[in-house]
């Protein structure tokens, strides 16, 4: 059962809970091993051959079954009948129970041919399930539990006004709240060591996940009660499939999975990765951690710590796939929910180097079937030139390639709606003295995919970022850096747009505006695009932001008439020891932090609005983390859409009221209560200086005590004090040398 | 109005005092001086030097006849704020941590600190109030602090009928200022807390402490029970009330030097923090120290307040004529009724 805060005993109760509580699943899946028995499986549904036939049909089954593991024709039984037919099954012996295991998981329910299905299970499964006695000889239905009502897991999108929750942890505490623009946050849940290391909503905003040494825990619904639970020892990170069907889980140590676990098998012994199925709880395939090459230690010899690329597995926008680079050697697509190989085959790319997946279906002109598309890039090998490439899944059809020279670097980013993908290209000089920048952007929509190059960036882009549906993004470059400088260079923001075009079609990129001499290192798109905050995190000299609007509504300058946008400066911020940004996935406020984990220097965080407008400072100690619920996709059509946009006024009148309302309520009680305290206040004083000047009366003494007539100034004397000021003011200086 | 800066300590303030006109300014730091100063413009009135190590405080009475102070040279010292003059020196086996005179100046107690053997201890003597006259030797009452952590602060309030003292560990007692009896023992502030410091009202039938739990909170001398708090984001090192007809109390304090990783005054939150005494909301903020504001005190009369850093500097602010006005409109609107 999982706890409800209100069930909780905030001592005793949830220490236990800390402590995953498989006990449930360890009696269901109890194994007790027969020893020596567990490398031999058997399998069942085999055709029926007579003996002259039998040895064809093992080497058959032999080609499957050693593609999983290592076994040979002599541990192979096949058990023939009186009549000289084989019986339809067989035994086999697999060198470890590891082998065994991963036999009967990628072997079982795979058909032979049209009429026969294997069906492979372990000998002690048969042994422990099948033995006389255990199976009843009258077929009983199983008993299906009556239909429970689950917790509504998006509850929270019916909150009348709208309000986005955000999860903030700090110190022991993890907390979610509904924000609010006015005033304090609005507390819903907070539970100590609800985590043991950071917080994580899936990607549509239904689960909050919190990380064990155990696993990884999903949690949600109104109760905030625990959904599923996902066993994997040393967890360190968690990713989601998009669609919240699929979650990857990784250990930076390998796993060490005993024989017996209730929710693992052998199978994931020594795995990093895990990928499951969030509805069913249950592991769908696990992998080891592919280490990328390269020198394992640096010129002195020490160890050198290599980056994990995260996520290692890419999922394709509907989760179809999930693919994982071989550094160098070509990629890996998995299908789901299968977890099989595509065509049982990597895709071969020498010498890659990054790919990226298409973030939504990409729809290309031209193209009716379904496919899915990822961007990928390979250095310069020898004399053949660098390559940036699309391809087509399933079809693994290369859409489009493009060769480039000189390339030191190069990063890929895509267009939220699959529009364009850009490529951001580092290139050195012939003699790689001097460094500069392309851009090279694919319309991937437009017939043939053509590419666009931006070529005048002299300096090395440190950043790029697409505005979210839109077809507008900045940059920021950085100049050379000084060596042994203690500041970096500063750095420069660039702005782009498309030039009008007639139609629909999208012009040609051009630059806006460059802003020299910042520090700016971040770039943060409003979730809706438009606006953008361009920040410098994670540094000690500065910390500024600043908030752009894209649209602006003023005056447009004459030279940016045929830009498809009007650039404005909104406001300047600043936010002492910035380390993270977050915007709300309404893109109506922006939340900026200072954790704990980065620095120790007035932890805490701010709240913008999207303009820029400071609405709340709140310093917290051991401040670590906050985290916006993300929402799920609009179910508005487009009509409904361009409709409440057209009718945007009488909305805006609607909420005008409410929060005027809302406001003048909390005004209210906020003046009740200041009132209600002037007069206990008025009312205290009164009575104790009633009391005092009874008790001096009593005592016989002055009402005043000695030290308040200090300050009564007597009214008869009419002696005016005088307070003599000297003031001394140099009129002339002169200096005389004497000799 | 720019506010008057009094430089004349060569290292950090540890206390000031308003006299009860508000005419002058008593400041004593670790330098080993005490100075008087005018109010009005922060011309210096003049010093008093004998004391051989680091003041702790002073204190001065209703008449602003007599002068107290106590330091690390383990002595309380009397003297004719006048002249100057030293009338009379207790001696002790530890440092003296707080000194401060009844409301009719007839009695000073002061506070002896804990160390080495030695217990925290309360005294008050019977002060003989003609600088011309025979101070007693013997006190007239000695509290021996035992079983509750050491005491740091300690006042009399009204009527000099208790001895009210704040504690290492976040606690305040009331005691009987006659018969030394403990009557009360509370924990207003968080456990484990050091109470900074103990201002008075007016009437001294209330008092605010300071705490390095971050919050000040207001506290019935006869009871003790709590009647607001004002939290903060930095330890506490003082709070004064102000005066009525204004109804705030200011709060100062900062990072201790020696837990402040840079050296940028925005990171130790020097400032002097203004809150409304009946709503605990902040009002206002002064800046201008560059270390942490170690006291603060309030004109009597209420035109300005001082405060001592540990910057070595006294800052005087004379309050403009708009911290007079502002008012609340709950308050407004009483004061119509």
């Amino acid at each position: 059962m999982a706890p409800s805060f209100e069930q909780l005993d905030p001592e005793t109760e949830y220490e236990d809970d800390e402590e995953i509580d498989f006990s449930d699943l360890r009696e269901q899946f109890e194994t007790n091993m027969e020893e020596g028995l567990d490398t031999f499986i058997v399998i069942d549904g085999l055709p029926k051959v007579p003996a002259a036939n039998k040895e064809k049909l093992v080497k058959f089954l032999l080609r499957s079954l050693t593609k999983v593991g290592k076994t040979k024709e002599e541990n192979v039984y096949m058990p023939m009948g009186d009549d000289g037919v084989s019986e339809g099954f067989a035994f086999v012996e697999y060198e470890t129970p590891a082998q065994a295991a991963a036999a009967v998981k990628a072997l079982h329910a795979t058909p032979l041919d049209k009429k026969h299905t294997m069906a492979v299970n372990k000998l002690t499964d048969i042994e422990r399930y099948g033995r006389e006695g255990r199976i009843d000889e009258n077929y009983n239905p199983p008993e299906i539990p009556a239909f429970e009502e689950k917790e509504h897991l998006r509850w929270w999108l019916g909150d009348a006004e709208g309000r986005d929750q955000f999860v903030m942890y700090r110190g022991d505490n993890v907390g979610v709240y509904w924000n609010e623009r006015d005033g304090q946050p609005e507390p819903i849940v907070d539970r100590q060591h609800w985590t043991e290391s950071f917080v994580q909503w899936s990607p549509k905003g239904t689960y909050l996940t919190s990380m064990h040494n155990q696993g990884v825990q999903l949690w949600g619904g109104q109760n905030w009660s625990r959904q599923k639970r996902f066993m994997h020892p040393g967890v360190n990170l968690v990713d989601f499939s998009p669609d919240e069907r699929f979650l990857t889980t990784w250990s930076h140590k390998p796993m060490e999975i005993s024989e017996g676990n209730p929710v693992l098998s052998l199978e994931e012994d020594g795995k990093n990765y895990i990928i499951w199925d969030i509805a069913t709880a249950k592991p769908l395939r696990s992998f080891v951690t592919l280490d990328a090459p390269g020198p394992t230690l640096d010129p002195e010899g020490n160890p050198v710590k290599k980056k994990i690329q995260w996520p290692a597995f890419k999922w394709s926008a509907d989760a179809k796939y999930v693919a994982r680079m071989n550094y160098k050697q070509g990629i890996s697509v998995y299908e789901l929910p299968s977890m099989r190989l595509m065509d049982k085959a990597s895709v071969k790319i020498e010498g890659i180097e990054d790919f990226e997946w298409c973030p939504s279906n990409p729809q290309r002109e031209g193209k009716r079937d379904y496919e899915q598309l990822f961007c990928y890039w390979t250095p310069e090998m020898g004399s053949n030139p660098a390559k940036v490439g699309l391809m087509s899944i399933p079809s693994k059809e290369i859409v489009r390639t493009r060769n480039l020279f000189n390339v030191s670097d190069a990063k890929l980013h895509w267009q939220s709606e699959s529009a364009f993908v850009c490529v951001k290209v580092d290139r050195h000089s012939k003699s790689k003295k001097s460094h500069a920048t392309n851009l090279e952007i694919f319309r991937v929509k437009e017939k043939g995919v053509p590419v666009e190059v931006v070529d005048d960036i002299k300096e090395t882009v440190v950043n790029f970022a697409w505005e979210p549906k839109g077809d507008r993004f900045v940059l920021i470059t950085a100049g050379e850096a000084v060596a042994g400088a203690a500041v970096g260079p500063k750095t420069s923001v660039a702005f782009f747009c498309p030039e009008k075009a007639k139609g629909n079609a999208v012009g040609n990129f051009k630059h806006i505006r460059t802003v020299d001499k910042k520090n700016n290192n971040a770039i943060h798109w409003s979730p809706n695009g438009r606006f953008v905050v361009v920040a410098t995190v994670l540094n000690q000299q500065s910390f500024d932001l600043d908030f752009y609007d894209f649209d602006f509504e003023g005056e447009k300058e004459e030279k940016d008439k045929d830009l498809t946008a009007n650039l404005q400066l909104m406001a300047t911020a600043d936010h002492y020891g910035l380390t993270d940004i977050e915007w709300d996935p309404s893109g109506r406020f922006v939340a900026t932090s200072a954790s704990v984990w980065k620095h120790r220097m007035e932890n805490g965080y701010h709240l913008y609005s999207f303009s820029g407008q400071l609405l709340r400072e709140e310093p917290i100690e051991q401040f670590k983390q906050w985290a916006w619920r993300p929402r799920p996709e609009r179910l508005l059509s487009k009509e409904e859409m361009k409709n409440v946009r057209k009718n945007l006024r009488e909305y805006s009148r609607q909420f005008e009221e409410a929060d005027l309302a809302k406001r003048s309520s909390a005004d209210k009680a906020v003046i009740e209560a200041r009132r209600r305290q002037l007069d206990e206040w008025l009312a205290w004083r009164e009575r104790v200086q009633a009391d005092l000047a009874e008790e001096r009366h009593d005592l016989g003494l002055p009402d005043l005590s000695d030290e308040q007539r200090a300050l009564v100034v007597d009214d008869d004397g009419d002696e005016s004090k005088v307070v003599e000021e000297i003031f001394e003011e140099i009129l002339e200086e002169s200096e005389e040398v004497i000799e | 109005m720019r506010p008057i800066l009094l430089q004349g300590h060569e290292r950090a303030l540890t206390q000031v005092k308003f006299s009860k006109e508000g005419d002058l300014i008593f400041s004593v730091s670790k330098d080993h001086i005490i100075c008087a100063w005018y109010s009005a413009n922060g011309e210096r009135f003049g010093a008093y030097k004998a004391h051989q190590g680091a003041l702790w405080t002073v204190d001065v009475d209703p008449t602003t006849t007599l002068l107290a102070s106590g330091g690390a040279d383990n002595t309380i010292r009397l003297w004719e704020v006048k002249t100057g003059k030293l009338l009379k020196t207790w001696e002790y086996g530890t440092a003296i941590k707080r000194v401060e005179f009844s409301e009719d100046g007839r009695q000073l107690l002061g506070v002896t600190e804990k160390r080495a053997g030695q217990l925290s201890t309360i005294i008050v003597y019977d002060i003989n109030q003609d600088p011309e006259g025979q101070q007693p030797n013997e006190h007239s009452l000695r509290i021996v602090v035992d079983d509750i952590p050491k005491v740091t602060v300690a006042g009399f309030s009204y009527l000099t009928k208790y001895i009210i003292s704040g504690h290492e560990d976040g606690s305040v007692t009331q005691y009987d200022a006659k018969t030394g009896e403990e009557l009360k023992h509370t924990y207003p502030h968080e456990e484990g807390s050091l109470v900074t410091d103990l201002q008075w009202s007016s009437d001294r039938t209330y008092f605010i402490t300071a705490s390095k739990d971050k919050t000040a909170k207001l506290i019935d001398a006869t009871t003790l029970d709590v009647l607001k708090t004002y939290v903060t984001d930095t330890p506490l090192n003082s709070a004064a009330i102000t005066p009525e007809p204004t109804n705030y109390v200011i709060l100062g304090g900062g990072q201790a030097a020696m837990d402040v990783t840079t050296t940028s005054a925005r990171q130790g939150k020097f400032e002097a923090r203004f809150y409304h005494k009946i709503f605990e909301e902040e009002v206002g903020r002064v800046r201008g120290h560059f270390g942490p504001l170690n006291y603060v005190a309030v004109d009597p009369t209420g035109k300005c307040y001082c405060s001592g850093g540990e910057d070595g500097y006294v800052r005087v602010h004379h309050f403009d004529p708009p911290y007079f006005d502002f008012k609340f409109e709950v308050e407004r609107e009483q004061e119509r009724r």
